[in-house]
């Protein structure tokens, strides 16, 4: 069971998972990138409640790591402090933004399979890649609302049932899409990506998206 | 409050659907700089972008050219992609229509640039965008304060200067230099720790959630010891007509045009009318409506957020070049005066 929830990267999208953890009821550890005073300030005002910490630090005492870097700045991310942990990826090779990154360009494979590659060991899992950051906080939705979006999980299915528990508190239905390389169905380009879905519409279109990648 | 707009440029549609000439484009805007002055607005930003649809690829050039046909509004670059420009050019460029202007009319404000055009464009690598904009803007700075002509920097992403001088000098002495930036917490921090003044652009979300990303901005400045220069303006979409019934009509064609585009460019899904009225009606990012709506949103954020300038893109995806310029006429005289009464009666 998750009750802490560690987030690498303070910038808009680690910040938003941050203050929908926290209003979720978690307690929220949190590293970034520039000076700890800068961390600390961003922290207390900007995701305040949570903790402020190296990423070793939140990567040791996290029930569930949220990878929130930039893209290429991934490897920057220690691979041994994340050995054996439960680790969400919500990051997205995007061309437009990231430039041309040959790893993943050049690579058949969607990003989530490269990213774990890098961290063998983690127990990876993609999702929250989807939602833009500013949605993720205003179109939360308790259980059973008429209007609550759905997120799509990728991921080995006992670790995607974990953050599932995790995106239904976040104020999302959680749609499992199958394993890591099903994350492909909802990266950027596909019609998943930053769209608004049901879960009837979400399950809908990652049928679709699986039933094209076995027809290819 | 200083009310204003903001533009890339936008290249005029064809009935069909194609797009007009770029430079018909940079001509409306060129004319609509001079409207806003005239009608009173109080500040006209030009936004630098690389693409067709976008064609302001050169503010500094627009800025001179507007500085000499303009008598009272301030003018800046909103903002000027600094990471892959040369900050001396960009200096001398905008010193230059500071020249021409008699002087305290020009400002720069500086970016990192959200979209990447201009690293294939000028012949920049992505991985060195965080130490491009951070030499780059402490370039900037350097020449801005001098107190000559001559200048020395040395950095690694451009060539040392020993020296060297740097002409013309503003009028003042110095330019009004602000930090862009769309959201990050940390250039919240690194604005308020180079005690630059900030602007927000918002392009979605509930702006008012910006509140303590200017709280931070405010508390890094005090840490670092900066009170003089401490200002928060703030850039979002929003268009301005008689009544709000016909600016949701004239923004939303463009709205489309210019989420179309930005789909096939992003991947993202076919642009969703129900999310463009959400967004612009309160708390959305959208200030589009008429002049009582308008001025009662922009009080509202005022009061998360502080700022002391608010200006509108307006003309995005082909937008009919009259429905500009009734927007900029209707902010300048109807929406302006009315957030200074609601302001003072706060």
């Amino acid at each position: 069971m998750v009750t802490t929830i560690g987030i690498l990267g303070a910038g808009r999208v680690g910040s938003a998972i941050a203050r929908t953890a926290l209003a979720s009821g978690y307690a929220v550890h949190i590293a970034g990138s520039g000076p700890a005073e800068d961390i600390q300030l961003i922290v207390d005002i900007v995701t305040p409640g949570a903790v402020a910490m190296t990423a070793a630090e939140v990567a040791a005492t996290s029930d569930l790591v949220v990878l929130a870097v930039p893209m290429h700045k991934f490897r920057s991310v220690d691979p041994t402090s994340l050995a054996g942990r439960l680790v969400l990826d919500t990051m997205n090779y995007w061309q437009p933004i990231d430039g041309q990154l040959d790893e993943f360009a050049g690579d058949q494979r969607g990003s989530s399979e490269v990213v774990a590659e890098y961290f063998a060991g983690a127990r990876l899992v993609k999702t929250l890649n989807h939602i833009g950051y500013h949605d993720l906080e205003t179109d939360a939705r308790p259980a059973g609302a008429a209007d609550r979006h759905a997120l799509a999980i990728a991921g080995d299915a006992d670790a995607a049932s974990v953050v599932a528990e995790v995106i239904e508190r976040f104020g999302f239905d959680a749609v499992y899409a199958g394993p890591l390389e099903a994350g492909v169905a909802f990266e950027p380009g596909s019609p998943v990506f930053g769209g608004r879905h049901t879960a009837a519409e979400l399950t809908t279109e990652l049928e679709r998206a699986a039933q094209e990648s076995e027809a290819a | 409050m200083e009310i204003g707009a903001y533009s890339f440029g936008d290249t005029p549609l064809n009935p069909d659907g194609s797009p007009r000439s770029t430079a018909e484009g940079i001509r409306n805007l060129f004319d609509a700089i001079v409207a806003a002055d005239r009608a009173g607005l109080d500040y006209f930003g030009i936004g630098e972008h690389h693409t067709v649809s976008m064609p302001a690829s050169s503010p500094g050039a627009l800025i001179a050219a507007a500085a000499a046909a303009t008598s009272q509004i301030i003018l800046g670059s909103a903002a000027s992609i600094i990471s892959t420009d040369d900050p001396v050019r960009v200096f001398q460029q905008l010193a230059t229509a500071d020249a021409i202007s008699g002087g305290g009319r020009v400002e720069i404000t500086a970016g990192r640039g959200s979209s990447v055009e201009t690293f294939p464009l000028f012949g920049y690598d992505l991985a060195d965008y965080d130490r491009l904009y951070a030499e780059k803007l402490d370039l900037l700075m350097t020449i801005n304060e001098s107190p000559t002509e001559t200048v020395s920097w040395s950095g690694t992403v451009r060539p040392t200067l020993d020296e060297l001088a740097v002409v013309p000098r503003p009028v003042a002495g110095r330019l009004p230099i602000w930090l862009a930036t769309g959201g990050n917490a940390a250039s919240s921090a690194r604005a308020g720790k180079l005690g630059l003044p900030v602007s927000y652009g918002i392009i979605g979300g509930e702006p008012h959630r910006f509140a303590p990303l200017t709280e931070l901005y405010r508390r890094s400045a005090a840490q670092a010891g900066h009170t003089e220069n401490i200002k928060v303006s703030v850039a979002t979409f929003g268009l301005v007509a008689p009544t709000k019934q016909e600016a949701l009509d004239r923004f939303y064609p463009g709205w489309h045009n210019l989420n179309v585009e930005m789909g096939r460019l992003r991947g993202w899904g076919a642009p969703d009318r129900r999310q463009y009225l959400a967004q612009s009606h309160a708390p959305g990012a959208y200030y589009v409506g008429d002049p009582d709506d308008v001025a009662e949103r922009i009080v509202h954020l005022h009061g998360y957020l502080g700022h002391m300038r608010h200006f509108l893109q307006g003309d995005l995806g082909g937008l009919p070049h009259e429905h500009l310029l009734e927007s900029l006429t209707l902010l300048a005289t109807e929406v302006k005066p009315r957030v200074a009464r609601l302001l003072a009666a706060k």
